[in-house]
């Protein structure tokens, strides 16, 4: 490195959530605030944030965040992106110049519906807008869609989180969740697209480690019509729960579970001790063995209705979590969130492997499931 | 002396603290403090640090001689390869404490995480000792090569388990002593340790840091001594002692 002391760098990622179950909504702010103090987690090479709530005023629409490469990328994509959707309205994130963010892509923002016709394919709207998503990532040339859900959006960028957020200007949006990340990359290359969270509609993981299974994870979620088209492991983490939690509509806990699955001495144990629940258990390593998450991690879950914080089965990654009135914090360590919240009810360091949760009291109402309750019962 | 850490990076609050102790410096406190890494790394004087806030990973890294006293909880790395000293922490503490510790004390008031105590190590009279309030995660005593641990399992701590420890208790342990206030059951353990019966001599070595780690929180060493106690030692000393050797 020219002109520059090498220093070495002992780092390993930094995440950090925080959310208000009442669904206050709370300036960007704050996770930059809380990142910040785990600037040497990460050594400038990504970071990002997903904050929840903050396009109220579009908040049916899917906001579709873009980077593009080039112009020409752009007039490529417009076409599909006509073709599949009826745009709201269509304009640069907006963003301001920061020391420590490089030369960055185009970023385009789109508040879109499904067009009209989308019936016609036979597809519930969700998977439209993923296969969707999944045609302009694997199609068009230095085009990415980052961020594809409502009333949420990811921010992402090549630099230290702090200066991600300010470039971004977080501080001008209002989310009743927000979630951030730290990048040290280290198998995979130190690309905008790169950065974390990863996401599809409005899932958004943030990653600290490193998903073994990745191989094994991707030819499964192909088989669902997931591309991975990101050139890092976590992306498999967020198709995972969309695939869980959306698709087959198991409960939180139970998708972790089969991410994070038992052992099976532990399994075998508790069957011995006539615990039912190892069934459960057992039928889950069965039916989702391909869709385990081997290797070491802790990720936060950022969706519609809440957080989630999850580590591995053996703990190989950092995890804290705290409560205090109706917030829930979860970072990788306590100092993110004593920076930002003083007089905690509560701070634990959650058990490997079982997921620390925060739920909106009042849920926001976007699967099928959910419309189609409420439909009923209308 | 005191020394404000708001906003300091763990660079500056660390020369701020070994200036203050070249200067002759022997009572410290650090206010403020949080997510500040490594602090007291590598001091070799026997100076207190008395520290108000989170300290960051690795607090007292390679220190050989301080005293520090945490007023909050303590994070990841706590005293890892450390040589002498003593590190007392008034709330709980995150993973993988003392690893490769080889001297000194260190004294957690709560509840611990996973790895804690991993590769302990002695020699002669330089035998590191930890002691743990509340209870402790997987791992605990990993790969452990010598050194003296103490779980005591009291309800002092914040992350609400109810065992004492987790599992994996002692895995690839090959040396040092484990006492443990509570019974363990056998699939909790590592293939390579015991639970024994407690003799006198071990007795006399837990009574004297039960009493010492009691003072320090104000806390009842007689009412804590009366638990039913037991010594967890690897089975096989040296096991791969021959491999190379033929």
């Amino acid at each position: 490195m020219k002109g520059r002391i090498h220093r070495r760098n002992i780092s390993g990622c930094g995440l950090a959530g925080m959310m208000s179950e009442d669904g206050r909504l709370m300036s960007g702010e704050g996770i930059i605030r809380s990142m910040e103090v785990l600037h040497d987690r990460s050594n400038g090479l990504g970071g990002g944030f997903a904050g929840y709530g903050i396009y109220p005023d579009r908040q049916d629409h899917y906001a579709l965040h873009i980077m593009y490469d080039d112009i020409k990328a752009k007039e490529m994509t417009d076409v599909l992106i006509d073709e599949w959707f009826e745009v709201d309205a269509e304009e640069v994130i907006p963003t301001k110049r920061v020391p420590g963010v490089g030369k960055a892509p185009l970023l385009w923002r789109y508040f879109v519906k499904p067009s009209a016709d989308f019936n016609e394919c036979g597809v519930c709207e969700e998977d439209y807008v993923i296969d969707a998503v999944m045609l302009v990532n694997s199609t068009v040339e230095g085009a990415f869609i980052f961020s594809s859900g409502k009333n949420m959006g990811a921010f992402k960028a090549v630099g230290f989180p702090e200066d991600v957020g300010k470039f971004y200007r977080l501080n001008e949006y209002e989310g009743y969740t927000w979630i951030g990340h730290g990048r040290f990359p280290t198998n995979t290359p130190g690309w905008w697209g790169g950065a974390h969270p990863f996401t599809i509609l409005d899932w958004a993981i943030v990653h600290n480690g490193e998903i073994s299974s990745y191989g094994i994870n991707k030819r499964y979620l192909e088989m669902f019509g997931y591309k991975c088209t990101m050139l890092t492991d976590t992306e498999v983490v967020a198709y995972s729960f969309d695939l869980l939690l959306r698709r087959h509509n198991l409960p939180i806990e139970l998708a972790c579970k089969a991410l994070a699955a038992s052992f099976w001495t532990d399994i075998d144990r508790m069957k011995a001790q006539g615990k039912k629940v190892a069934d459960v258990y057992e039928a889950l390593r069965m039916v989702y063995g391909s869709g385990l998450l081997n290797g070491p991690f802790a990720i936060i879950l950022g969706h519609a209705n809440g957080m989630v914080g999850l580590s591995d089965r053996v703990k190989l990654r950092p995890l804290v979590a705290a409560r205090k009135d109706d917030m829930l914090y979860i970072a990788s360590e306590e100092s993110a969130i004593r920076e930002v919240a003083s007089g905690l009810d509560r701070v634990w360091n959650p058990k490997a492997g079982e997921p620390v949760i925060g739920e909106l009291k009042i849920p926001v109402s976007n699967t099928d499931a959910v419309r189609e309750l409420e439909e009923t019962v209308a | 002396m005191i020394i404000d850490a708001k906003g300091l990076h763990y660079r500056e609050l660390n020369e701020q603290v070994r200036a203050a102790v070249a200067d002759g410096e022997t009572d410290l406190t650090l206010l403020n403090v949080n997510g500040q890494r490594y602090i007291a790394d590598a001091i070799d004087t026997p100076v207190s640090i008395t520290i108000e806030g989170v300290p960051g990973n690795d607090l007292g890294v390679f220190m050989n001689g301080p005293s520090l006293v945490v007023h909050a909880n303590g994070q990841d790395h706590i005293a890892n390869t450390m040589n002498d000293g003593k590190i007392i922490v008034h709330g709980d503490a995150g993973d993988v404490l003392g690893y490769g510790m080889r001297g000194g004390k260190v004294f957690v008031k709560g509840d611990v995480g996973y790895r804690v105590g991993i590769h302990m190590k002695e020699y002669k009279d330089k035998v590191p000792v930890m002691v743990i309030g509340g209870k402790a995660r997987d791992f605990f005593g990993e790969y452990m090569a010598g050194g003296t641990l103490i779980l005591l399992g009291l309800d002092t701590g914040g992350n609400g388990q109810e065992e004492i420890a987790g599992n994996y208790f002692g895995t690839g342990m090959h040396g040092g002593v484990i006492y443990v206030r509570g019974r363990l059951d056998d699939y909790q353990l590592g293939k390579e340790v015991k639970q024994l019966e407690m003799d006198d001599k071990d007795r006399e070595v837990l009574r004297a840091y039960v009493t010492e780690f009691a003072a320090d929180f104000g806390m009842d060493a007689e009412e804590i001594l009366k638990g039913d106690f037991v010594k967890i030692k690897a089975v096989s000393h040296r096991p791969y002692g021959n491999l190379y050797a033929y």
